[in-house]
């Protein structure tokens, strides 16, 4: 049910004035099941969430009376304050449940947990874990929407959709782009989601890294007939891929990867796949530099390349709010508890 | 006084002798006494059980379950485990040694046999540890176990991590002419992996195990068999580089048995996506995890694996590779496995639904009827009593082990039938086709379908 219903002003693309969009999903697990119209759907609900963002008060009361609990089993600055402001901005009630301190350390396991806040009124429960696929245990349990805040090495589904939303602010639409992901491949979840979004949406996605960092994909030159994920290019040498990128994403180093034997030394990752300034000359003009975050300067990013002229870090964080609100807002904004 | 049971009429197999006819079985304290024409044979008032349309055959030989008892018992107990191997046609199961205590000394072996005594529904033989403790460090007291009446020795869960140790396991064992039964896995390349390594651990972001994990072990252990000339058992085969090995050991005479379970002969890595089958199986390509992706109950280990390895592993049972099928049965209790996917414990319980699953090949013509009867019965039967014994064969003066089966009978698989207490079964709601209408153990019914002698309705025939 809409919070509004005269929105048939053209003009009037604003929160307060537009119709909950049409939106089959309860949950938001992956980017897997996001149609284009669907993404463009988000984008547009986007749209309208930067605009408040870009008001005095930032606060309109579409979620007012809603609750929402941030569950977050695994470290996290940016994702968690994020998802806080976004559901602040939109007036619910904002309940932080933090791992540790709590019942978990008890042992609680997650499925009485969840049960709990949910017999305690969470309308959607934001949840980061270590363990890929804990979000979807979760929504096999609860009647509450599920938001994916990052599973393991699974997905990261609102990270994709605030990276393909900067894109488009960028180059408008991101049909034909070459996006390269650079780096840690195999242990990503901010790279899987994206190959979803990024081909959904017709962008080329090549992965690029060292061969045990990469996991063994579908190749776009030879597709498999069992192919489970969307084919991209893999391309190990660095100089290859970024010829032509329009778009270039490193990917955070896990220092403990080369304590797992993968690499035999960071400095050796560092001459091979940073992505330094002579590398992104490589690039197109037009080409920017993304980096889903926290970086780790001068390992897989040269400073001044993060903080540079093409770099739209920045612009991610900012895109970061909205996207979150845009998907609170479809999950809960029209629904009855 | 006789105690005399008579199966009337039924289509008798025996996998000895590969025999496949109509006949009587009639048993006679605890042993076949007459095959054939019984009449005028079975004494009067005896039981007569009507198995006109149905299968008889020696009972099934598991060769590798775990009972959980002592230690373990929210997950199993002697009483419901051996209750649920009767009702999947089992009368003879060997237990694995993991339990708490792990069966290391004679005092737990007897306890487990003073267990079974007293409330065992099947013959049980236990496994006794390869090691102490199963800790890879030192033999266990190997002469003790085989004295207390052990069927072979394993530290299932767990390979023999040291070469050296399992090269004297090995020679050791010669002494009591027992198997050494292994289960196969490089722990360093497992690295905490929770399924196959291969496209579904990519796309699910899931930590996998290789192949190689299972293989490099096997590769050593039929170089220390050859070394030592003694009886090596791989467990649970689950790739089709094992098969190769192990076929090109047999060839070359080295003394090494197999066996494959059920699970890992019917399904594939695919059913950790979800129990509707992947996108991949109807060739559309890149599809959305669907709702019940993570499958708690699909994770097993060694992890299920490729249709590749899937289709080596039947040719493997087919061409004599794989000796036996056993369940690798691992009952767990709802905690252990409603939780997040790589928190989960690993393992199915199975010994209920085996014969109905493994059906499915003789129905899809990738197996024999006779062969997989074989697989249940005379060949583990072979591994367990290398001069047989009189067991896993039915002839006159053989053990009064028998199993009744319908193999068209279609039933639907649900948690309330299956008399394990470890509900974690993979082919819960599925419909099987095959059915075990009556185990009997010793020539006492230890389980009797309730439609046993009752008219077929037409409507679950497929003739």
């Amino acid at each position: 049910m809409s919070q509004e219903t005269d929105g048939n002003t053209a003009s009037a693309r604003t929160v307060e004035r537009m119709q909950v969009p049409q939106w089959r999903h309860r949950h938001v697990l992956d980017v897997d099941d996001l149609s284009r119209d669907e993404i463009e759907t988000v984008m547009e609900t986007t749209d309208a969430m930067s605009e408040v963002l870009a008001r005095e008060v930032k606060r309109v009361p579409t979620l007012r009376g809603k609750t929402v609990v941030t569950m977050f089993y695994e470290a996290s600055t940016r994702t968690k304050a994020s998802f806080e402001m976004a559901a602040k901005n939109l007036s619910a009630d904002v309940v932080s449940f933090a791992s540790s301190g709590s019942s978990v350390e008890k042992g609680e396991s997650l499925i009485d947990t969840l049960r709990t806040l949910e017999a305690l009124g969470a309308d959607a429960i934001i949840i980061r874990h270590r363990e890929s696929g804990a979000p979807y245990v979760a929504a096999r349990h609860v009647g509450a929407s599920i938001i994916n805040a990052g599973d393991g090495w699974h997905a990261h589904p609102s990270q994709a959709l605030l990276d393909l939303y900067t894109l488009r602010q960028r180059f408008g639409k991101v049909e034909g782009l070459r996006v390269v992901i650079l780096g840690d491949i195999l242990h990503s979840r901010v790279a899987r989601s994206n190959i979803w979004s990024l081909t959904t949406m017709g962008a080329d996605v090549v992965l690029c890294g060292p061969t045990t960092l990469l996991p063994q994909l579908p190749c776009r030159e030879t597709p498999l007939p069992g192919d489970l994920l969307p084919p991209v290019e893999v391309q190990p040498d660095i100089e290859r891929a970024l010829i032509g990128a329009d778009v270039v994403m490193p990917l955070r180093l896990q220092l403990e990867r080369q304590h797992a034997g993968l690499l035999p030394s960071i400095r050796e990752y560092t001459r091979m796949y940073r992505l330094t300034e002579e590398r992104l000359a490589l690039a197109r003009e037009t080409a920017v530099v993304m980096h889903p975050g926290p970086i780790n300067e001068g390992v897989e990013i040269a400073p001044g390349v993060a903080y540079g002229s093409r770099s739209v870090i920045q612009k991610q964080v900012s895109a970061g709010v909205a996207v979150r609100m845009a998907l609170l807002y479809l999950v809960i904004g029209g629904r009855a508890r | 006084m006789t105690e005399a049971l008579l199966i009337a009429g039924g289509r008798v197999i025996d996998p000895e002798t590969q025999t496949d006819t109509t006949a009587d079985v009639l048993i006679e304290n605890g042993k076949i006494t007459s095959l054939g024409d019984t009449k005028g044979k079975a004494p009067k008032g005896c039981r007569t059980i009507e198995a006109k349309g149905l299968v008889v055959c020696p009972g099934f030989i598991d060769l590798h379950c775990h009972l959980r008892e002592p230690g373990f018992e929210d997950k199993e107990t002697i009483a419901t485990g051996t209750r649920a191997a009767a009702r999947g046609g089992y009368t003879t199961v060997c237990c694995m040694p993991n339990t708490n205590p792990p069966l290391d000394t004679r005092a737990a072996v007897d306890f487990v046999k003073a267990r079974c005594a007293a409330e065992g529904a099947v013959r049980v033989l236990p496994i006794g540890c390869i090691t102490r403790g199963r800790k890879g460090e030192e033999l266990s007291e190997m002469g003790e176990l085989a004295l207390a009446g052990v069927a072979g020795y394993s530290d299932d869960g767990d390979s023999v991590a040291s070469s050296r140790l399992m090269r004297h396991a090995l020679e050791y064992s010669r002494n009591f002419g027992l198997p050494v039964i292994e289960h196969c896995e490089d722990k360093g390349l497992v690295d905490g992996g929770v399924v196959n390594e291969g496209p579904v651990a990519v796309r699910l972001g899931l930590r996998g195990i290789p192949a190689a994990a299972e293989e490099v072990i096997i590769s050593r252990d039929l170089a220390l068999a050859e070394l030592t000339g003694a009886r090596l058992h791989i467990a649970h085969v689950s790739t089709a580089g094992s098969v190769e090995l192990i076929r090109r050991a047999k060839q070359q005479g080295i003394r090494v048995t197999a066996e494959a379970t059920p699970h890992h002969l019917l399904l594939t890595e695919e059913r950790v996506m979800g129990s509707k089958g992947p996108s991949v199986l109807h060739g559309l390509g890149p599809a959305p995890l669907l709702a019940d992706a993570y499958d708690t109950f699909a994770k097993v280990n060694p992890p299920l694996r490729s249709e590749r390895d899937r289709r080596a592993l039947v040719q493997g049972v087919k061409d004599g590779t794989i000796d036996a099928i056993a369940t690798d049965h691992a009952p767990h209790t709802w905690i252990d496995k409603a939780c997040e996917f790589g928190q989960a414990a690993f393992g199915m319980s199975g010994l209920g639904t085996a014969f109905g699953v493994l059906m499915e090949l003789v129905h899809r013509r990738e197996l024999g009827l006779v062969t997989l009867i074989s697989k249940l019965t005379f060949e583990p039967g072979k591994i367990l009593w290398p001069a047989h014994e009189g067991h896993g064969i039915l002839a006159v003066g053989s053990t009064g082990d028998v199993v009744i089966i319908d193999p068209e009978a279609e039933w639907l698989v649900e948690e309330k039938d299956l008399l394990s207490k470890g509900k974690n079964n993979p082919f819960i709601g599925s419909k099987l086709r095959g059915k075990i209408m009556a185990t009997i153990f010793g020539g006492r019914i230890a389980y009797e379908d309730r439609s046993l002698g009752q008219p077929v309705p037409k409507a679950t025939r497929h003739d």
